[in-house]
Parts: structure tokens; C-alpha cells; sequence
């Protein structure tokens, strides 16, 4: 079976006009909703305590709510978590409280209202010095990656392919963090490792095209940049579709049977290879031809991959 | 010719492969419930021991199936955990102290596959259950500590060589800067002491300082010493927590520097964290003190006036106390302590063993002190970091308790016993804390992750759901699409998939669920090597080009693409290694992982099989 039966020649360079008007709106919402909402920040980043039970039966949230009441903490949030019979309990850092024993006394307290054995199924607790910490550590981690990235692809192949990749990726990250603020996802520490995928997979998309990019830039005698661009997009267009098909096959199982606790990495994931598929497309290879590439900056001192070729 | 591989490739494959599938099995084996007893402190573990456990099991008809000394070490295996459970109890009871008794699970590898040193691959805690705590050491308390013990050795050699000083105290400056100071009344005072000391500890760096017409002299602690004394009181903490968390019985426990002032304690199949957060957490140390009999405590706690070298006190039971500002003895020169009932009351007691040098200190204080009240003061230090305004501020509390109050008796040595403890749980706590040694340091709980035996292996099912169902779909999927190539795709794919969890089982690198996440995200992505050639070499057929040149040319051109996409790819997941803690780092390292091995498999791997089916022969049609 194939996607294109035949060579598609579609003319997406003609779009990006539309493609970058596009591109710059969902960029301003998730800014926009991202220094009015901010992201609704999981207990790795803010700290905090938080405790999920199982119970034999269906449990009464208001019975739970009041023990913790009565208990000592009004603050605290009590929901169902998956099912009926598992509740998750969350208790927010606070002023003056803030240590590892809030999570013994709570569950001291809920076993002693319940006649029946009240298990334990996590307990997590995060100190307000770790918190902080990995806020920062993770903003590093995702510059550092990039800066690895943008020196990668500058080497292999030219500094205006890796500011085209580096945007195509800050446009990636950012849209799906803005999707996160937007819906109020959970973000929280695999939600940060997904982001970072999302970075390692569009770069990945960006490189193929890019890839032929230059190929093509190197062997076609006519046409325009432009039209060289067009051709190289249409080229990949099909393995670009198919990669995306199968990432997004087995992000979908994920999402649907690999559990609550990898719910918001899947959900990145997924947003990030869509937007990461479509930007790998327009805001790359656009970058790429708005800082003006030409045939003779492509031209080969000498012949790249001429070793490499023989390999297989 | 094209399309033909040499023999070395297909038996470097076929090597690949063979080891590949060795080292994945022994995941296929499950594990049975055992016991570990190993041991503690100054006890052997040998061939007797294991008779002795062999013995209490036959006696106590606990039947098990296979018991095995190996490292210092005894398993005993069970069938079911009921007879794990029982038999712990017994073993434990039996044995008595120095030997740790733990729980675990033993992998049923065979044995020809152990003596290859195959091992499954090792669960992480959100797999297999437990808890992980993340404690940091207040390491510049140590420094404190140490500035202490200074200003009451200056305090002793200053009064020894009559020299008149005003006051000795500890100076805290802006960044961290502290010091001893003493304050003197004439510079020749002054001058006379920093001869002494400057003779007596040449590490110290001796400053003057005058401020109206008082002569101040502040000693500082050499920057490295400081560092030094922080590194030390880090490892004697490391020491420590492996001492508690062998009291505690675990079976593989963790425990790890991590940074400056943090340690990793990971206790697998812990169940009861109240406990080892007590266990853990708590600095406590006991102090001696002869108490006043002639003022009443309660007035003074009243009024607030405490009478001369006295210093009041809480008591546990409720109530005060004043005892005197000497200390009789510290909990220092304990070396052991255990817990147990008094013959004579029958309430919990705790006896204490000293030390050598302790026993004569001790026997000297309570032998000019016969007939007089004493009072044992029960200290636990403690750090927390509380969130004012929105910073984290971290206070430092100290809790003093009178926990008990006896005539001496007659003069004290080396052995003796406290009562007056609230519980025997309460007195195998204290025996133990007092045992496993005072922490340098006090250490605070600043995370704590806990996942129970339940939500361990819901993590484990659903992983494994996700990875059959996803890899399935990609299956599928391919050999609709690319049909006989497809099918060649699929095998590299499984190829993968068992080199990844040899890779991760050789390397008995920790799986988490993340680490799962990152499995099955290398199979949908592990596929595009393939997509990328087999398109190619559709391309390649489109511009007319014989079937096996299209062939050829189609892995040629796809693979500088592949390189470059996957370093590209790996840069991003070295980086989340290198920032990422626990279960993020499992996924760096199964997306690594899977990242270098789908190369393999993909490019070589496929190249091989479609090399065997085409190669060699006249071609007029690809399956493609």
C-alpha cells in the first residue's frame, strides 16, 4: 500500500505566508496563556504532599474530606482517582508546615475511620528546596539541549539549518507547554522528560528534511530555492506521514492502557509529534528559506557521507 | 556483485542475536519469595549459620524450597509468601541480634544462565514497590559542632594557663562566615592567648579585631577544614543510614551520596515508612546530668528565674526539672544498646554499654554522686525546611527531654540500664537509634517517594499492555504498508526490542515505568530507519532503476539521513540523562539505548535478510 500513489506536488512554500500567520497566532495564545494561567505546575515543582489509597469499596469523598478536616487539614484536596475505590489526596506546601510526616499522620487518621483495610498505593512528598530546584534544573536541561543541537546541526550542515531547526523546535515546546497552560494539564516531571522527546523527535523530522534539502540544492540544476524546497518537502512527505503514523500508533496505546501516572507524558507526546510533524514542514524549511539559502552556500568543499556510503 | 553481504556480517548478526536472546531470558523466569540473612556486625554468616536456619525452619515445619550460602549471604527460597512471612518471624527470633533478616524476591534464573552472569533486568521502586527518601545532611551544622567543641577546648586551656578573657562565644557573620570569638579586657591578654593558640592549633587562622575599648580575638576554621568537616559528616551520616537500614531488614537497599549534602536511600518492599521515617530521620543522642534536689522546677518555669548553674528542663511524663549545667557523661561513648524489660518492674528498659574510657568517666562521676538524683536527658536534633513568604528557610530545632530520673544507686561502669520509657517499642527505637550511632549531622526527609506492592504491579501490567499493544499496532501497520519489506522491518523491530532488554539486563540498569514509556516510544520511532530506506527505494523504482540498484541505492542514500537524525535524536536524551533524577533518567536511558541499537538493527539487520531473499539473482519485482 501507498500513501501517494504517485509523486505529490504539493506547493507548500506558496502557503507559508498562511503557514507563518498560523504558526505566530498559536504561538502568541500559548504565551498569552502562559503568563496569564502559567502552567498548573504537578507536586515534583511545587512540593507538597500526596497520597493515593485504595479502598475495598466505593468511597465517600465528603466522609474522607471531613477526617481530613477534623484531622488537621482543611487545605487539603481529596479526589477520585481512576475508580471509585481509589482516592488521591494532595495537600499543598505550606507556610510554617512542610515535612515528611504529614503524609504518616493523614494516613494514620484515614485508617482509623475506615473498618476496612485501607491500602496504601503511593505516597509522595516533595520538600520546597527540591521543588524549586528542578524548576530551574529543568529550564537548564532544555537549554542545554538546544544549544547542543543548534551546535550539531551547524557543523553538519550550515548555521541557517540550525537556527530553521532551533525555531521549528522552540515553536514545538512552546505551542505544547501553551496547550498544557490552556487545558490546565497536570505538568510534572515526565510531563518535563516528554518535552524533551518532543525536542529529540521534531529534530529528528527537521533533520530528514533538511537532509534533502541540501541534496537537492546539490543536484538540481534548475528552479528556485523555492521550488527546490517544494520538491524536497514532497520527496520526504510520505516518510515524514508514515514516521508520524507509527509514533503516534504506539503513543496512542500508552495513553489509553499504560496508566494514570503516564497519562500527561503520552498526552505531550502526542500534541508534540503533531505539531512537531507539521512544524518540522513550515517552520523549518520556511526559516530556512526567509534567511535567504542559496545553491552556492550548499555547494560541497568536500563530498559529505562519501565514506559513510558503504557502510550498509 | 550487489547486494551481497560477506559471511562475517551475517555471523556477527547471528552472535548479536544468539547473546541477545541469552541475556533477555532470564526475564522470563519470575521470581520466587525468599528471605536474606545476612550479617549485621561482627557476626559471621557461614556454613553453621545456615544449618541453625535450616534447623529453626525443619522445627518450626515451614517448608521452603531450596536454602543456599553464597556471598556471605543465605536465600532461602519459599513457594508462596505466607511461608516467606512465617518464616521470617521465625528466623528472626532465632537468630537474635546481628544478623539481618530481609525479605526479597529471587530471580529463578537457572543456573547455566547465572554462571553467564545473566540477571534479569532490575525493577525500579515504581515497579516493584517501596520507598525512595531523599535526605539532605544540615552539613554546616557540623561546622557549628565543630566551632562548639572549640570554644570549650579554648575555654579549658585559657583558664589552665591563667589567662583572664570576658566572655567565649561562637560569631556568625554575613555569608556563611563563622567564627570562635573571645573578647578580651587588654591587648596583652589578648596577645597571650593567640600565643597559646596559635601554638596550640596552627590550623586555626587567628584574627584581632577592636571594636571601642574592647580587644576582640576571632578564630576561624581553615576553608578547608570546613569542607572537610562537611564531606566527613556527610560520610559518617552514609555510615550511619546503612547501619538503621540494616536494623530495618531490607534486602537490596540503596543508599547513595548524591551531590554535596544529599543522600538517596531507596528501600525496596518497605511497607511501614512511619517507621523508617523514625528510623531514619531522627538524630538522637543522650546526655547524663546530676539533678538539683534544693530549688523547686516548677517555680522556676513559672517565674522564669533559674537559679545559678542550674538549667531547666522539660520532662517527658509532663512536669520540669533542673539539673546541673555539668554534664556527667555523653551518649558519645555508648557502644551498644538494647532494649528489654526490667526483671525487677517489668517495664521497658534500655541497657547501655560504654566504651572503655566512657565506663571510667562514668564510674568516677556516679562514685563521688552515690545517693544523688540523675537524670537522663533524651536529645533529638532536628532540621526542617519550612516555606516563609514563599522561600524555604531552614530552622534547626533541638528537643531536650528529661526522659528519666533515678537515685544512683551505687557506683555505674560499664553496663547499665534506663527505664521509664513510655513502651517497649518505644525502648527498641530508642535502643536502636542510641546503637546505630548519633549522626554527625542532623538530617531532614526532603523527598519521599512510596509506591505499594499494588500500584507496582498495575505499573508493571500496564507497561507491559502498552508495549505488546503498541508494538503490535507498528506491526501490523508496517506489513500492510511495505508488505514483504515490511515483514523485514518487523523482524529488526523484534530483533530491537530483545537486544534492548539484554542491553538493559547486562547493564542491570534500573527499569522504571518512564524507563517502559521509553521502550515503546523506540518502537514506533525505531521503524523510521525502515520507512526512510524502503521509501527511497520506492522513489529509486519510480525513476526507473532496476529492483536490486534500487536496493542498493536506497540504503546508501537513507543512511547519512538516519545518522544524523538519531545523534540528533540522542544529544536530546543525553541531555535529559544528565539533568534527569530516577525515573526520568530510566527513560533517558531505554530511549538511548533503543536509539543506538534500532540503528543497528534497522540498517544491518534488515540489509542482511533482504541481502538473503534478493541478493544474487535476477530480481523483476520487489515487494515493496
Amino acid at each position: 500500500m501507498q500513501l501517494f500513489k504517485k509523486p505529490t506536488t504539493f506547493d507548500f512554500m506558496s502557503k507559508r505566508t498562511m503557514a507563518v500567520t498560523f504558526s505566530a497566532l498559536l504561538i502568541l495564545i500559548s504565551i498569552g496563556s502562559l503568563a496569564t494561567r502559567g502552567l498548573n505546575f504537578g507536586l515534583d515543582f511545587t512540593g507538597g504532599t500526596l497520597i493515593e489509597l485504595g479502598y475495598s469499596h466505593p468511597v465517600d469523598l465528603t466522609i474522607v474530606r471531613s477526617t481530613l478536616e477534623s484531622s488537621g487539614f482543611p487545605e487539603a484536596v481529596a479526589q477520585h482517582f481512576g475508580t471509585t475505590k481509589d482516592i488521591l489526596v494532595r495537600i499543598a506546601p505550606q507556610e510554617g508546615k512542610s515535612n515528611a510526616d504529614i503524609s504518616t499522620t493523614v494516613m494514620t487518621a484515614l485508617r482509623s475511620v475506615e473498618e476496612d483495610k485501607v491500602e496504601m498505593r503511593r505516597v509522595e512528598f516533595v520538600g520546597p528546596q527540591v521543588g524549586e530546584e528542578l524548576t530551574n534544573d529543568g529550564g537548564l536541561a532544555m537549554i542545554y539541549a538546544l544549544i547542543g543541537i543548534l551546535i550539531y546541526v551547524g557543523f553538519r550542515f550550515e548555521y541557517r539549518f540550525a537556527i530553521g531547526s532551533v525555531a521549528a523546535l522552540v515553536h514545538d515546546v512552546v505551542i505544547t507547554l501553551g496547550a498544557f497552560s490552556l487545558f490546565q494539564l497536570s505538568f510534572d516531571l515526565t510531563v518535563l522528560a516528554a518535552i524533551l522527546a518532543v525536542i529529540g523527535y521534531s529534530l529528528n523530522d527537521t533533520i530528514v528534511v533538511f537532509d534533502r534539502i541540501r541534496e537537492n540544492f546539490r543536484k538540481m540544476r534548475k528552479g528556485t530555492s523555492v521550488d527546490i524546497v517544494n520538491a524536497s518537502l514532497n520527496q520526504t512527505l510520505s516518510r515524514t506521514m508514515m514516521t508520524s503514523i507509527t509514533t503516534l500508533l504506539v503513543l496512542l496505546a500508552l495513553f489509553a492502557v499504560g496508566g494514570e501516572l503516564i497519562h500527561g507524558f503520552a498526552t505531550a507526546l502526542i500534541i508534540g509529534v503533531v505539531v512537531g510533524t507539521y512544524s518540522s514542514i513550515y517552520v523549518a524549511s520556511a526559516s530556512v528559506l526567509s534567511l535567504g539559502i542559496s545553491k552556492e552556500d550548499l555547494m560541497p568543499v568536500e563530498k559529505e557521507g562519501e565514506d559513510l556510503d558503504h557502510i550498509p | 556483485m550487489l547486494n551481497q553481504y560477506p559471511a562475517w556480517k551475517y555471523l556477527l548478526l547471528i552472535v548479536v542475536l544468539g547473546a541477545s536472546t541469552l541475556y533477555a531470558l532470564p526475564n522470563l523466569y519470575g521470581e520466587d519469595p525468599a528471605l536474606q540473612v545476612s550479617s549485621s556486625r561482627n557476626t559471621a554468616v557461614d556454613i553453621s549459620t545456615q544449618e541453625k536456619v535450616r534447623t529453626l525452619l525443619q522445627d518450626a515445619n515451614v517448608s521452603f524450597n531450596s536454602i543456599l550460602l553464597a556471598d556471605e549471604q543465605i536465600l532461602v527460597r519459599f513457594s508462596d509468601t505466607e511461608a516467606q512471612l512465617t518464616a521470617k518471624d521465625v528466623v528472626k527470633e532465632g537468630l537474635g541480634r546481628g544478623y539481618v533478616v530481609a525479605l526479597n524476591l529471587a530471580p529463578r534464573t537457572p543456573d547455566w544462565l547465572r554462571a553467564m552472569n545473566a540477571a534479569p533486568m532490575y525493577l525500579g521502586l515504581d515497579l516493584r514497590g517501596g520507598v525512595h527518601f531523599l535526605m539532605e545532611v544540615d552539613v554546616d551544622a557540623a561546622v557549628h559542632q565543630a566551632e562548639e567543641r572549640y570554644i570549650s577546648d579554648f575555654r579549658g586551656l585559657l583558664r589552665e594557663n591563667k589567662v583572664r578573657y570576658v566572655k567565649i562565644g561562637r560569631y556568625v557573620g554575613k555569608d556563611g562566615d563563622s567564627a570562635v570569638e573571645v573578647k578580651f579586657r587588654s591587648a596583652e591578654a589578648r596577645d597571650k592567648a593567640e600565643r597559646l593558640l596559635e601554638r596550640e592549633y596552627p590550623d586555626l587562622s587567628i584574627d584581632d579585631e577592636d571594636r571601642g575599648d574592647a580587644y576582640f580575638m576571632l578564630a576561624r576554621l581553615e576553608e578547608q577544614e570546613k569542607r572537610e568537616t562537611r564531606k566527613l559528616a556527610l560520610k559518617q551520616n552514609i555510615t550511619t543510614l546503612r547501619n538503621r537500614v540494616n536494623e530495618l531488614g531490607v534486602a537490596e537497599p540503596v543508599i547513595q551520596q548524591q551531590g554535596d549534602e544529599r543522600i538517596v536511600v531507596q528501600l525496596p518492599g518497605v511497607q511501614d515508612t512511619a517507621r523508617a521515617k523514625e528510623i531514619l530521620g531522627a538524630t538522637a543522642t543522650l546526655e547524663f546530668r546530676l539533678t538539683d534536689e534544693t530549688h523547686d522546677a516548677e517555680e522556676a518555669a513559672r517565674t522564669g528565674r533559674i537559679p545559678a548553674g542550674l538549667k531547666l528542663y522539660t520532662q517527658r511524663e509532663g512536669g520540669h526539672a533542673l539539673l546541673k549545667n555539668r554534664v556527667m557523661l555523653t551518649g558519645d561513648y555508648i557502644i551498644d544498646a538494647s532494649s528489654g524489660l526490667d526483671q525487677q518492674s517489668g517495664s521497658p528498659a534500655v541497657y547501655i554499654t560504654l566504651d572503655g574510657k566512657g565506663a571510667s568517666i562514668f564510674s568516677k562521676v556516679t562514685g563521688e554522686n552515690v545517693k544523688k538524683l540523675m537524670s537522663v536527658v533524651f536529645i533529638e536534633r532536628k532540621t526542617e525546611t519550612r516555606l516563609v513568604d514563599g522561600v524555604p528557610v531552614k530552622t534547626r530545632r533541638t528537643v531536650e527531654e528529661v526522659i528519666n530520673t533515678a537515685r544512683i544507686q551505687e557506683q555505674l561502669s560499664k553496663r547499665f540500664q534506663i527505664t521509664g520509657l513510655d513502651s517497649t517499642k518505644e525502648a527498641h527505637n530508642l535502643a536502636l537509634l542510641l546503637r546505630a550511632g548519633a549522626l554527625a549531622a542532623p538530617i531532614e526527609i526532603i523527598e519521599e517517594r512510596t509506591i505499594g506492592p499494588s500500584l507496582g504491579q498495575d505499573n508493571i501490567d500496564q507497561g507491559f499492555a502498552s508495549v505488546v499493544i503498541g508494538f503490535v499496532l507498528v506491526l501490523v501497520f508496517m506489513a500492510v504498508w511495505y508488505r514483504g519489506f515490511g515483514l523485514v522491518a518487523n523482524m529488526a523491530l523484534a530483533f530491537n526490542l530483545v537486544v534492548i532488554i539484554a542491553v538493559l539486563s547486562m547493564l542491570q540498569a534500573t527499569l522504571t515505568l518512564p524507563g517502559i514509556a521509553g521502550i515503546v516510544l523506540t518502537v514506533g520511532m525505531a521503524v523510521d530507519a525502515n520507512v526512510l530506506i524502503f521509501e527511497r527505494i520506492r522513489e529509486e523504482l519510480r525513476n526507473g532503476i532496476s529492483p536490486q540498484a534500487a536496493i542498493n541505492s536506497g540504503y546508501a542514500k537513507a543512511f547519512s539521513t538516519i545518522a544524523d537524525a538519531n545523534i540528533t535524536t540522542l544529544i536530546a536524551a543525553l541531555v535529559l540523562f544528565g539533568f534527569g533524577t530516577g525515573p526520568i533518567k530510566g527513560f533517558a536511558i531505554t530511549l538511548s539505548i533503543g536509539i543506538i541499537t534500532s540503528m543497528f538493527t534497522a540498517i544491518v539487520g534488515t540489509r542482511a535478510v533482504v541481502n538473503l531473499v534478493y541478493g544474487n539473482r535476477r530480481v523483476e519485482k520487489l515487494s515493496i
